[in-house]
């Protein structure tokens, strides 16, 4: 029996635009264990939250290929059925935008109650608990996310609350159930940094008292430093890069990670210019499917840098790199 | 002279109640701030939502009533008598929104969007009209025939520089700009941020930058002020606000910044914690019980921050 938690093998995931399919996930694999934090990072539009919302089972109209194998179980052929019985459970997710996450027109108590309940009615084998320890075990949940009095909180409606209370809420209702497998969408986009630093907190705390495995999707780098175990920089619904955190930030190879990384305004830059990428992200529809997705970003780089078929090469144990042209990327001077 | 001096600035809203919606209570958005922009400079606005940045930017250039205080464009208060005086200076201060999207009206097209302050202030024939949005499009990378299109066709960041060209369109000595990159992506935020740096040499434009990220007000501003709950914490150039911070909010905003170095997750994580005890433990000292910040005081010529009395 190894490690892994989740295992995901040739996982493609594709839209219909006018009577043709577009892979958004293309022929994608990867590993998330027990007590880590996986890290996808990518701009918008590589298909980052397309494969969380594979994963979980939420596309209503795209068509699914490949496996996704949670704890030995394929999440992909499953039934909706059976995967009620996981989501909410044994794997969930915190969505990006706190309010839509959650009802309007419930208090919040009620909100986290519910999942509980769809929690016991689930395991019929333990009698049922009673309303007030259930409420008991909400305040609690409450007061584990940090919402100061709780007993207050759980009467409120999400309105009443801020932004981060309410992403709090959510948060509270993610692990109301300790999931092993817990994916996070952008969990503090919107968020202030004080109260993403809080939130961050959080959910490390988390994979610390569970061992639960996670999967971090982001765009933010500094989010992705401060987090991450291992991180998958993703582009055009393909994986280009692979490692610990250590290692990326340290030795990143692939183009498009080297881009992003020095396109952010660091500590000793003050006034000099930013790194731009040449061009903008294809859609969907225009997404190069042939060759190294990144080749339009890079047309100074020769085209026979690149492969034809780009595949992830290991450079280093654990460091994976796609398509050769990184070994002769370069940074066009200003 | 500075070119734009705030002096005192408060915007409150009313809070209507009760049987007869009379006003019952007043949010107190802005509450006091002072501040000085040289021309040519870029001055960072810093602070948490809810901390009456952006209603500070909106009430210079006259979007939220001010409820006292002064407005100094260039010596002349335009404050007050909003309609009056203002429409010397209107043209002079303009803004470029935080939100691409909801900014632009998707009905129009690019010319009508980029062309409506000129038709505002000047009266050009047709002709002139459209050569004037093609030089002003050239300027912000767009090109020529873009003119005829809708909203919708552009990337987040070819939006974004569609509100530029339209915020430069009058040739205003100041930009107001609110949050301009925080919708977009990174690398198309280096893309606008490069290119506001580059105007600003380009059409001396001076900068009030307002913005929650404090990497990007580092990259971007000569001086920072730093509020809270409508009050400025701290205020100083770039180098004091970075380099020596003395209010407590500042330091815990600081502390809070990722950081990209996986290998100073310890020592940042007992940092944070250490900040997070002196605040929690001088809170009281620093704001007053309805949690508003003391009067700022000197510490250097440039260097401002609302210290406590000491003893």
């Amino acid at each position: 029996m190894n490690d892994d938690l989740l295992s995901i093998k040739n996982l493609s995931t594709s839209f219909r635009i006018s009577d043709q399919w577009y892979a958004a996930v293309d022929n994608l694999s990867l590993t998330v264990k027990r007590n880590e934090i996986l890290a996808i990072v990518g701009e918008s539009g590589s298909g980052k939250s397309a494969l969380a919302f594979s994963i979980m089972g939420l596309h209503t109209r795209a068509r699914m290929e490949g496996e996704i194998y949670y704890q030995g179980q394929n999440l992909a052929a499953m039934s909706p059925a059976e995967l009620d019985r996981l989501r909410g459970n044994e794997i969930s997710m915190i969505f990006q935008d706190p309010l839509s996450a959650l009802n309007p027109l419930m208090i919040i108590g009620e909100q986290i109650e519910e999942v509980l309940l769809l929690h016991e009615s689930k395991q019929t084998a333990s009698p049922k608990k009673s309303r007030k320890h259930r409420k008991e075990q909400a305040i609690e949940l409450l007061q584990k996310v940090g919402i100061p009095r709780p007993e207050h909180a759980y009467g409120q409606y999400p309105h009443e609350l801020s932004g981060g209370m309410r992403q709090r809420v959510v948060i509270a209702i993610a692990i109301a159930n300790q999931p092993k497998l817990l994916i996070a969408d952008e969990p503090t986009t919107a968020l202030d940094v004080t109260i993403q630093l809080q939130i961050l907190e959080l959910i490390r705390r988390l994979k610390e008292d569970m061992a639960a495995g996670i999967i971090l999707i982001t765009h933010d780098l500094g989010v992705v430093a401060e987090m991450a175990d291992r991180v998958a920089v993703m582009y055009a619904g393909q994986i280009v890069e692979i490692a610990s955190i250590y290692t990326l930030m340290k030795n990143a190879k692939h183009p498009y990670t080297r881009s992003l990384m020095s396109s952010l305004p660091t500590v000793n830059d003050e006034g000099a210019k930013l790194h731009v990428i040449h061009g903008v992200v294809p859609s969907l529809k225009h997404l190069p499917r042939q060759g190294c997705r990144f080749r339009s970003r890079i047309p100074w780089i020769d085209e026979s840098k690149h492969e034809a078929d780009p595949q992830l090469h290991e450079v280093e144990p654990g460091h994976y790199v796609r398509c050769t042209c990184y070994k002769d990327f370069h940074f066009l001077d200003y | 002279m500075a070119l734009l001096e705030v002096r005192e600035l408060k915007v409150h809203f009313p809070v209507y109640g009760g049987v007869f919606r009379r006003v019952i209570d007043r949010v107190k958005a802005v509450d006091g701030v002072s501040l000085n922009i040289e021309a040519g400079q870029t001055y960072g606005l810093v602070g948490e939502s809810g901390s009456g940045k952006t209603t500070t930017g909106r009430a210079i250039i006259g979007l939220n009533p001010v409820t006292s205080g002064r407005i100094l464009f260039q010596g002349e208060d335009i404050g007050d008598g909003m309609r009056r005086s203002r429409s010397r200076f209107r043209r002079d201060i303009q803004m470029i929104f935080q939100d691409p999207y909801s900014s632009l009206n998707p009905k129009k097209r690019v010319l009508d969007i980029v062309a409506e302050p000129l038709r505002n202030f000047e009266r050009l024939s047709a002709a002139e009209e459209k050569r004037r949005v093609q030089e002003l499009l050239a300027q912000v990378g767009l090109s020529a025939e873009t003119i005829h299109k809708y909203p919708h066709e552009f990337s987040g960041g070819q939006r974004q520089r569609i509100g530029i060209a339209r915020a430069i369109a009058l040739k205003p000595r100041l930009i107001i700009a609110d949050e301009p990159v925080s919708s977009l992506d990174v690398s198309v935020q280096a893309q606008v941020l490069n290119f506001m740096q580059d105007i600003q040499k380009e059409l001396n434009l001076t900068y009030l930058f307002i913005s929650h990220d404090l990497g990007i007000i580092r990259h971007m501003c000569d001086y920072i002020g730093i509020m809270y709950k409508g009050r400025h914490v701290e205020q100083g150039t770039t180098r004091d606000i970075f380099e020596n911070p003395q209010h407590i909010y500042t330091k815990r905003l600081l502390a809070a910044i990722p950081d990209l170095d996986p290998k100073q997750r310890e020592i940042r994580h007992r940092q944070r914690e250490s900040v997070r005890l002196e605040y929690e433990e001088a809170y009281s000292r620093y704001f007053d019980d309805e949690g508003l910040a003391c009067d700022l005081k000197p510490l250097s010529t440039t260097h401002f921050a609302a210290l406590p009395e000491r003893g």
